[in-house]
């Protein structure tokens, strides 16, 4: 079993291929592996209730520890209660904690 | 503090285009702070980050003169990088793609700063116990 750093910098409202990347986060932890999905930028967007969270849901549903960036929240004014279940507020620390690791890190 | 690690990071953005220049700063700043070895490799429009000819400016629509317009400027925010790694004694190695370089005309770069080519990339990475490439596209 490997360990996956999936950190999502895009909303998919102005990128298509958000979805896509969502999908290979599920079916990487579908396959028994670890994987985190860190939610940044404009990536965060997509955590708030009602925001066709139910895509977000499905990750977390699948196995996926869906974080998103403390930093780009407050940004954006968006408050931790207003996140879908199964997105949690994170700082960036996490993002190192698993790059110190050795998770396999990829940046979309 | 963690075990000390080798990272590699690798940017790709011009100054001022994108705020994945910033996070991924703000990586490069938590991982000095933790102590760890970091090497830097940026190319494309990334080499313009440390160009010391950056210069602050008015804003003639805000009515702003340059100390209160207080224009921000990456090339100090790479000069920050390479004080933290001193603070914590870590080693920062920031190479600039030369040719990506020579292409921008941004051969001045604050201290520190080398000029390499991907075969250091490569090489870093290698050396490294994990890397991040932060893509433009």
């Amino acid at each position: 079993m490997a360990g996956y750093l999936l950190i999502e910098s895009r909303d998919p409202y102005e990128h298509n291929d958000v979805g896509p990347y969502y999908e290979l986060a599920s079916g990487l932890a579908k396959e028994g592996h670890q994987v985190t999905l860190f939610l940044v930028q404009n990536g965060v967007l997509a955590a708030r209730r009602g925001a066709q969270g139910e895509l977000l849901a499905r990750v977390a549903q699948a196995g996926v520890e869906v974080l998103a960036d403390d930093f780009s929240l407050r940004e954006r004014g968006i408050r931790p209660d207003r996140l879908i279940p199964g997105v949690k507020p994170a700082p960036l620390d996490a993002v190192m904690d698993q790059l110190e690791a050795g998770r396999k890190a990829l940046w979309h | 503090m963690a075990d000390k690690k080798k990272l590699t990071f690798v940017l790709m953005d011009a100054p001022y285009e994108n705020a994945r220049t910033v996070t991924g700063l703000r990586l490069i700043d938590l991982a000095l702070k933790r102590g760890h070895d970091v090497t830097v490799f940026a190319y494309e429009g990334a080499v313009s980050l440390a160009f010391s000819k950056q210069a602050k400016h008015a804003n003639a629509v805000h009515g702003r003169d340059v100390d209160q317009e207080d224009h921000p400027l990456p090339r100090e925010w790479i000069a920050a990088l390479f004080e933290q790694a001193q603070k914590t004694g870590a080693a920062l190695e920031w190479i600039n793609c030369g040719l990506c370089v020579d292409e921008r005309g941004v051969g001045e770069a604050v201290a520190g700063v080398k000029r390499g080519s991907p075969a250091d990339l490569w090489k870093a990475a290698e050396a490294s116990d994990n890397a991040l490439i932060i893509g433009a596209r």
